[in-house]
């Protein structure tokens, strides 16, 4: 397994020597992105057995404070500098993930997503119907991220380095996670919370960390992502974000953090050509279908519909050579 | 080990595939053009009949412009400002149109602009987004708008209403920049005719229940200017009908539509002398907007009886750039220099009249204020009253005394 992701990251450091400014920026970039926070979903989900809907809201919390103690136009901007800004951003994020782990620690299941749901449509009706401090339905424009080293970071190529350092970090982050201790317990957490219990496992405490670390993710993706846009809106932290969130999390496959950038890469690519591949719009059509066919055939997503497909062709060609 | 690369290298090139399957294959001395509408979302319907008015007036050049076949290049937007910039990115850093149509609505269309800025090379014409600040503020110098803004086609609105005896009017609009200016447009002129506007109330888009807003409608107001789209529209004429409210209404731009008018209800009657002002009207009987509807009629089997106000919008930018072509001879080179000054000098002769172009490259044209009536055959129609055959982006007011105003906004202008 180490080989592999080294491969990737080499193929990805020198992939835009290959590609024009569209796909670098935003196929590249914008896969970066929501593969990141789709990432912090598979850290809850996969190792925990959290699904929440709730990621792209703490995305969503990082983007608008980034805006707001930062530079932008529309609602408040406090203009501190971007080694304050950024941080205080993140923790924010953090703090607030931890905040709804500790409100659905105790649920499991369909009771998680709906309080998920139920925090996600609640911080949007709030930057939707806030006028004085986000600026409402229009949101916070002129978003950049700063000059740092002398660098503009809003180049379709530096851009693309800074979102692939971060993801991944992310990456290695979370595959780390899965041997250490803390990992372990989170597993154990998800497969049997109370015989880990019984173990003198601290299940809610567990649990809340682990939000907290998938808010810390998923706080940098929001960053970027409103970096990205150059502007944050309620849109942003939408339902349909949200639930993009959850599909490209399940697409990729929910127990392997690889899985959530190569679906991040499908849905992307999707979303820019589907109009080209079936003459009108039929993105969610395309996307359901394959949402669909990942939860009817393939619960691992589409890295296990691979592993799928090589043990049938497997047990094909022994059936063959016996 | 081995297997995870093996993987790693047949995703590699099934994405290679993917890619590859994508790139259109291109002919020679064809031109494309991209053109952005919202095919999905709350706006889809409006997007698609904006699409129409493109396709038409492409149909009436035969396809072609300056000796080269246009070729639409399409993208689609869910009508928030993210997904505009992103279908028109990808037309023109990936698919490499060289000009580019769109977006369709406000807030979309001062992303658009900003983008344009970063694309010296390509030249941008608004499909037919009404925000006031995309030419108003910051205009991008490769970024052209053939349809009046919000603000524009209110403006000839106020004086009349107050000439028909509308004193006092309270506000009821949706709080975003498109209604904004809408009701700057209206006050411009009803609050230098001496009209008051004691209260204002800001909705946010899609609300469902307008009780606490009915139940603030001061007594001593004669009518309600009422600027909301769509379901806001009904949902409020239903629910103050229910409340028992019989004050006059004045409608916003895009509220006196069909999709509002055939609203079914007690009110429907008292919807019967509701005044507003638009791009157009339903009952606009000119030889040049009737040759319009019934073109656009033909075009399609899917059209409305009668086309939209993003039919007309895109019909018009397409058309606009298309003369521009012709005059030019298809010649885009030099930064497209030379089709740029054809395309700010155009003199648009629009189903509505003429249309020319201010220095910030915003339209100059007519608008219409209208009046509900019902036909015979039951059916509200807005039939013209009054027609202004020019407002510029300062509401013909001189740019000391709009600076002055400054844009619309909550608070802007204020006349309580």
């Amino acid at each position: 397994m180490g080989l592999a992701p080294g491969l990737m990251l080499a193929a990805l450091a020198i992939y835009p020597m290959f590609a024009n400014d569209f796909f670098i920026l935003q196929i590249g970039g914008q896969t970066l992105i929501i593969g990141l926070i789709a990432l912090s979903l598979m850290l809850l989900a996969g190792y925990g057995g959290m699904v929440t809907l709730s990621q792209m809201t703490v995305a969503g919390v990082s983007a608008y404070l980034v805006a707001l103690l930062g530079d932008s136009h529309g609602g408040v901007s406090l203009g501190w500098p971007w080694w304050l800004a950024i941080p205080a951003a993140i923790l924010v994020a953090v703090i607030v993930a931890a905040f709804i782990g500790a409100l659905s620690a105790n649920t499991e299941g369909i009771y998680t997503i709906m309080i998920t749901l139920a925090v996600g449509v609640a911080v949007f009706y709030l930057v939707l119907q806030n006028r004085t401090i986000f600026n409402g339905f229009q949101g916070l424009s002129h978003v950049r991220p700063p000059m740092v080293f002398g660098v503009d970071w809003r180049t379709p190529l530096t851009f693309y380095y800074l979102t692939l350092a971060c993801a991944a970090g992310g990456y290695y982050f979370v595959s780390r996670l899965r041997r250490t201790t803390f990992g372990l317990a989170l597993q154990g957490i998800r497969d049997n919370p109370r015989r880990m219990s019984a173990l003198g496992y601290d299940v809610i405490r567990h649990r809340i960390a682990a939000h907290a670390m998938a808010g810390a993710i998923a706080g940098v993706g929001g960053v970027l992502l409103a970096w990205y846009n150059t502007f944050v809106s309620p849109a942003t932290v939408g339902v349909d974000a949200m639930i993009n969130v959850l599909l490209v999390a399940v697409i990729g496959g929910i127990r392997n953090p690889l899985g959530a950038f190569l679906s991040a890469a499908v849905f992307v690519l999707l979303q820019s050509f589907a109009i080209d591949l079936i003459g009108s719009q039929r993105f969610r059509l395309l996307i359901g279908l394959i949402f669909l066919s990942t939860v009817l055939f393939s619960q691992d997503g589409l890295l296990g519909l691979w592993a799928h497909c090589r043990r049938w062709w497997g047990m094909a060609t022994d059936r063959r050579h016996s | 080990m081995d297997r995870t690369s093996k993987m790693l290298r047949r995703s590699l090139l099934g994405a290679a595939i993917l890619l590859g399957c994508t790139t259109a294959a291109s002919a020679q001395q064809e031109l494309k053009v991209g053109l952005v509408a919202s095919l999905e979302g709350a706006f889809a319907v409006l997007g698609q009949d904006g699409v129409r008015g493109a396709e038409l007036a492409l149909k009436e050049h035969n396809g072609v412009a300056g000796g080269k076949k246009i070729v639409f290049v399409r993208g689609s937007s869910d009508a928030s400002p993210a997904s505009a910039v992103n279908a028109t990115r990808k037309l023109v850093e990936q698919d490499k149109v060289s000009l580019m149509i769109g977006p369709l609505s406000g807030s979309e269309g001062v992303a658009v602009k900003d983008y344009a800025k970063t694309q010296p090379g390509v030249t941008f014409i608004d499909g037919s987004s009404g925000g006031q600040q995309t030419t108003l503020v910051n205009p991008s110098p490769n970024f052209f708008r053939f349809n009046l803004d919000g603000a524009q086609v209110m403006a000839p609105l106020g004086s009349y209403a107050f000439e028909q005896g509308y004193k006092r009017v309270m506000v009821i609009a949706e709080d975003y920049a498109f209604p904004y200016s809408q009701v700057q447009g209206f006050m411009s002129g009803f609050c230098k005719a001496g009209g008051k506007v004691p209260r204002k109330a800001w909705v946010p888009i899609g609300t469902k229940d307008f009780s606490s807003v009915i139940s603030s409608i001061p007594n001593d107001v004669d009518s309600l200017l009422v600027v909301l789209a769509g379901a806001d529209a009904v949902n409020f004429i239903r629910q103050y009908e229910q409340a028992g409210g019989d004050k006059k209404i004045i409608g916003g731009s895009v509220m006196v539509d069909q999709t509002v008018l055939s609203y079914r209800g007690r009110l429907r009657g008292n919807l019967v002398g509701t005044l507003s002002s638009g791009w157009t009207a339903d009952a606009l009987e000119t030889p040049a907007w009737e040759k319009f509807v019934a073109a656009y009629r033909a075009s399609s089997k899917d059209a409305f009886p009668a086309p939209s106000y993003f039919a007309f919008a895109y019909y018009n930018a397409v058309k606009a750039t298309l003369n521009a072509l012709d005059k030019v001879g298809g010649d885009l080179s030099d930064g497209q220099e030379k089709f740029r000054k054809a395309l700010a000098a155009t003199h648009l002769e629009s189903p509505v009249g003429l249309i020319t172009l201010d220095s910030n490259r915003q339209a100059i044209g007519p608008a219409f204020v209208t009046k509900i009536v019902q036909r015979p055959d039951g059916k509200l129609v807005s039939s013209v009253v009054k027609t202004v055959p020019k407002i510029d982006q300062h509401l013909n007011l001189s740019k000391a005394e709009f600076d002055k105003m400054g844009l619309g906004s909550r608070d802007v202008p204020a006349c309580p």
